[in-house]
């Protein structure tokens, strides 16, 4: 019934915005696999994070790629800042305090951003924004493709330095047993400042991937949060491999949800698959501890 | 008995309340203070005496919520019914969601975010379908007239409210002195040794969820009398999971005045922060999050908590 | 103002009591300070309401941009003349978006004393405000909200000021069949795409059931969510499907996203043309993407560029870096036509306010109505959009003809 160039767009446009999806939610999963909390926080962290992109392009001039490295840089040591200052300290290792501590982080950087932008949307006019290629008959923007690249990459190096750097199986040590890894002398505060930093600097690089298609306003981090909440459970809680996974499996999920069901009402097709996860199979697709 | 004695203190206090001339705006105000206490004492008997945190209690308020509007708009009964349908419907919803996610042994982290996604499906459900007017929502007939549950003097739903509260008191007291309560605490504390020793897992959280869910429904319906609208955003978005789930912990979860006290602080720091900073719109709100923050830095066990610390204090002191 | 007040009071304290008396029976012979005391004793406290914070913030902090500008004029032009030129006072309220708030808002203004009360952009947050509101007596003066069910529900504290829901959808597509009759009739095939809320719902439904009967075919009809993250499919079909006529009905930010993915994808037809669209009259859009922005049509509320009134405010509100959306002179006007009813009430009595607003005949707007008369349920029944069309920089009205400031450019050129 459908028309083909149809599926086939389905199938582009599904696995471009999912790979948008994975790098927001590449970060929630560090942070749960780790910390083993909920950052009711991330979605307002990435709205903070595009914002950031929005200033340095009407300010600066400089484009949302080469703001890549000052972004992940500035939203990392915002995110150590976070955890070592206000979230560990506040939260006195109770789970109840930690979703408090994060819920009022995000209804103060929420509001925050309302007084400073007037709740008005912004975008980036970028020269290239409106580049695109036709692949068998459907049309690509290319930021969108750039975007799908950096997100396998990111999703790559990640789980490269996890697995491979001293930072990684510290932080594998923390999440895996976090006594016995404070008695072989690891800083575990310092080790779960750095989780949450990485997490929060994978928001970074997703702003800049995103800006130049997409926009920006105060409770944006709303449209993506619940989403990367579904992908990293889809992936497993704590799984990098997963995450990406999870967000190209979700973005195909939407996409042909509202192909076959309709934009609106196709919606309902992430928190099907995402309920039916949670029952059937909560570790996940690739469910394991980081 | 004590307990019971200051619950009952309260609620003559309150009651008597509209006599002292007291103007619209504050009993408004105690009016929706008074409704997410009562709302959050729902979120408290799950999560903070049994331990399984919802994320998405708007599931039940909304199905409330609907339901009386349905029944009074697209069936033409009254009211009364609808509270009725509201409860059931309610009731109904926390069976679904709990007999699925309990059965499927759902807890922590996952409870919480399958609660989330099924008001997400509710929603989307909700703003599809014809029955519930979908996206443009359904509008009661404004016709003030106690018969039909509509008052324009703010003091009836003042009372009204106040006596749910009371009621949801009266009931944890009850509670907490039950069976039924002392498995929903054991099931919190160590879930496996509540199943050593016994405990009915299944049949205990399915109860606690049932009741959760009649009374969030009611709740609903009497949100419903006072706005006489409803659309999926109202009764099904993040915000009434948000505010329940807030006021409990920031009162003191698994404690019968928790939510009480946590709806009372919150409403009087969002009052001080609009009188503050009130024309400046944002600042309002960045201050509310900011001294969230900082209650839970200095008070982890919640107010209530701070209030049993004192009160033990008091007594140290006066002993010693 | 404050100032040399402050000063005075100070000087007086400093002198003695009898001495101190004396200057003030001679201050008072003068004349000069008891007008001072008159002017601010007697001030007239109007409520401003809308949604300033929550998702919904960017229209509410324009419309209460456009109540202040007007505050500021009408005290500056001596306040209520009828009341010894008492100043209007603006008690502002914030919904957050939420109808309980809403509510609790009306009765704090109750409270403070607001005569009657202006706002509150959202549909269901308006139905909540006029209910509290009718328990005080407050006259309600409705800026934008398009709910149809908003008036009519026996409330005689209500006057909306804007079109309604079932006017807007009617105009737009007696507009259409006109421009396109005008044109020769070129369009036949259109794809609605709408917001899933009441807003587009409503107004897809209308323009699905009117359309045929005009001899027109709709392809598709197709709803989205607010937020929506992609329109790659969307778009897809609109390349696949090839409608004459492109119908969005949505807010800003889908409208943004939807126009660039248009174009990215080279979409063409012969006419963009929204309903109430959220970016289409919006001069941020057409400044910051004026390509994707290009002669997109729109039937919405907007000031009539004709008159003076607008052009001042337009400028006085692009000086201060806003862009001059059309919930600004709407509120302006509904501020205006408040001022008014309160000049023949004579009196900071609601009630006598409310009849006077009952029995308006004012036609000193700056949208482009005839007049501001309320019928039985409160509706204005002047009140009507228009279309424009974004040409160039510009926004500027395509008709009615006897408002219109260009030709409509129909069919669209290519853009790519």
């Amino acid at each position: 019934m459908l028309d083909p160039i149809l599926l086939w767009s389905g199938l582009i446009n599904g696995l471009l915005q999912g790979s948008i999806y994975a790098l927001v939610a590449l970060g929630l999963t560090l942070i749960y696999g780790v910390l083993h909390i909920i950052n009711f926080a991330h979605g307002s962290l990435l709205m903070l994070a595009m914002y950031g992109v929005f200033l340095l392009f009407t300010n600066f001039g400089i484009d949302p790629y080469a703001a890549l490295p000052i972004l992940v840089i500035g939203m990392f040591a915002l995110g150590y800042g976070l955890q070592r200052v206000l979230i560990g300290r506040a939260s006195h290792g109770r789970d109840e305090n930690i979703l408090l501590v994060t819920l009022g982080i995000s209804i103060v950087i929420e509001n925050l951003a309302l007084f400073f932008f007037q709740g008005d949307t912004r975008t980036i006019d970028v020269p290239y924004a409106f580049d695109s290629i036709e692949i068998a008959g459907v049309f690509v923007a290319i930021p969108r493709l750039i975007a799908f690249g950096a997100a396998l990459l990111i999703a790559a190096l990640l789980w490269l330095m996890i697995q491979r750097s001293d930072v990684g199986r510290a932080i594998r040590a923390v999440a895996k047993e976090k006594q016995g890894a404070r008695l072989v002398g690891i800083n575990v505060d310092h080790i779960y400042a750095v989780s949450y930093g990485i997490g929060i600097a994978c928001l970074g690089a997703a702003a800049c991937l995103l800006m130049p298609t997409y926009l920006v306003y105060p409770t944006v981090g709303h449209a993506f949060v619940l989403i990367a909440f579904t992908v990293v459970v889809l992936g497993g809680m704590g799984s990098f491999p997963g995450a990406l996974l999870g967000g190209l499996l979700i973005g195909l999920c939407e996409s042909f949800g509202g192909l076959f069901l309709g934009e609106s009402f196709g919606q309902i097709g992430i928190f099907l698959v995402f309920i039916a996860v949670l029952l059937f199979r909560p570790s996940g697709l690739l469910g394991s501890r980081v | 008995m004590r307990t019971l004695a200051i619950i009952v203190l309260f609620g003559l206090v309150m009651a008597v309340l509209p006599v002292f001339g007291p103007t619209d705006f504050t009993l408004s105000f105690l009016t929706l203070m008074l409704l997410f206490a009562y709302l959050g004492q729902g979120w408290n008997i799950l999560g903070g005496y049994g331990g399984q945190f919802s994320f998405g209690n708007t599931v039940f308020f909304g199905a409330g919520l609907y339901a009386t509007v349905i029944v009074q708009v697209q069936f033409g009964l009254g009211p009364w019914l609808g509270l009725a349908a509201a409860i059931l419907a309610g009731a109904l919803v926390g069976l679904f969601i709990g007999w699925v996610s309990f059965r499927y042994g759902l807890r922590g982290s996952y409870f919480a975010l399958v609660t989330l996604a099924f008001a997400e499906v509710f929603r989307i459900v909700a703003n599809s379908v014809a029955i519930t007017g979908a996206g443009a929502g359904l509008q009661v007939p404004l016709d003030p007239a106690p018969a039909n549950l509509q008052f324009v003097g703010r003091e009836s739903f003042y009372w009204i409210i106040l006596a749910l509260t009371v009621a949801s008191l009266l009931l944890v007291w009850q509670m907490e002195r039950s069976r039924f309560g002392a498995y929903l605490i054991a099931i919190r504390d160590d879930e496996d040794a509540a199943r050593a020793l016994g405990v009915d897992i299944f049949r205990t959280k399915l109860k606690a969820i049932v009741l959760v869910g009649a009374l969030t429904g009611l709740g609903g319906a009497f949100y419903a009398q006072m706005f006489l609208y409803v659309d999926p955003h109202i009764a099904f978005g993040v915000a009434v999971s948000v505010e329940v789930l807030l006021v409990s912990i920031v009162g003191g979860m698994g404690t019968i005045f928790g939510p009480l006290l946590g709806a009372a602080a919150l409403h009087l720091i969002s009052e001080v922060a609009r009188e503050t900073m009130g024309n400046t719109p944002g600042l309002n709100l960045a201050l509310y999050g900011a001294l969230l923050v900082v209650m839970v830095t200095f008070l982890p066990k919640g107010l209530f908590g701070l209030a049993t610390v004192s009160a033990g204090r008091l007594f140290k002191f006066r002993r010693s | 103002m404050k100032k040399p007040t402050r000063s005075g009071n100070t000087r007086i304290s400093r002198r003695s009591l009898v001495k101190g008396s004396a200057s003030l029976a001679a201050l008072t012979a003068l004349g000069g300070f008891p007008q001072v005391l008159r002017a601010q004793g007697a001030a007239v406290k109007v409520g401003v309401l809308h949604p300033v914070t929550g998702a919904i913030a960017f229209a509410g902090t324009q419309a209460r941009i456009g109540a202040e500008m007007a505050i500021e004029e009408i005290n500056k032009a001596g306040g209520i003349k009828s009341l010894g030129g008492a100043m209007i006072e603006p008690v502002f309220g914030d919904t957050q978006g939420k109808p309980e708030i809403a509510a609790t808002e009306v009765d704090r203004m109750a409270n403070e004393g607001i005569v009657a009360l202006i706002g509150s952009f959202a549909s269901s947050n308006t139905l909540a405000t006029t209910q509290a509101a009718a328990k005080h007596g407050i006259p309600c003066i409705v800026d934008v909200a398009v709910s149809d069910k908003i008036v009519g529900r026996g409330l005689d504290n209500v006057f909306r000021f804007s079109p309604g829901f079932g006017k807007c959808s009617e105009d737009a597509l007696n507009n259409l069949v006109k421009i396109n009759t005008a044109a020769g009739g070129i369009a036949k095939t259109v794809t609605i795409i709408h917001e899933d809320s009441l807003f587009g719902s409503g107004l897809a439904g209308l323009l699905n059931k009117r359309l045929p009967d005009f001899g027109f075919e709709v392809i598709e009809t197709i709803a989205h969510a607010t937020p929506t993250r992609d329109f790659g499919n969307v778009v897809t079909k609109l390349r696949a499907a090839k409608p004459d006529l492109i119908v969005p009905a949505n807010y800003y930010n889908e409208y943004v996203l939807l126009a660039r993915t248009m174009l990215q994808q080279r979409v063409e037809a012969k006419a963009v043309y929204s309903v109430l669209g959220g970016a289409a009259s919006n001069y941020r859009f057409v400044k910051e993407h004026p390509k994707a922005a290009q002669y997109i049509m729109d039937c919405n509320h907007w000031a009539d560029p004709r008159k003076d009134g607008t052009k001042a405010l337009r400028a006085k509100v692009e000086a201060t870096g806003k862009f001059f959306t059309y919930e600004i002179p709407m509120n302006y006007d509904c501020l205006h036509l408040c001022a008014d009813a309160l000049e023949r009430a004579a009196s900071a009595d609601r009630a006598a306010v409310k009849s006077a607003l009952a029995a308006t005949n004012w036609k000193g707007m700056i949208m482009p109505y005839q007049a501001v008369e309320f019928d039985e349920t409160g509706q204005n029944i002047h009140a009507l959009p228009v279309n424009t069309q974004i040409i160039g920089d510009d926004i500027e009205i395509i008709f009615p003809e006897d408002l219109a400031t260009a030709e409509a450019v129909y069919p669209m050129p290519a853009r790519g």
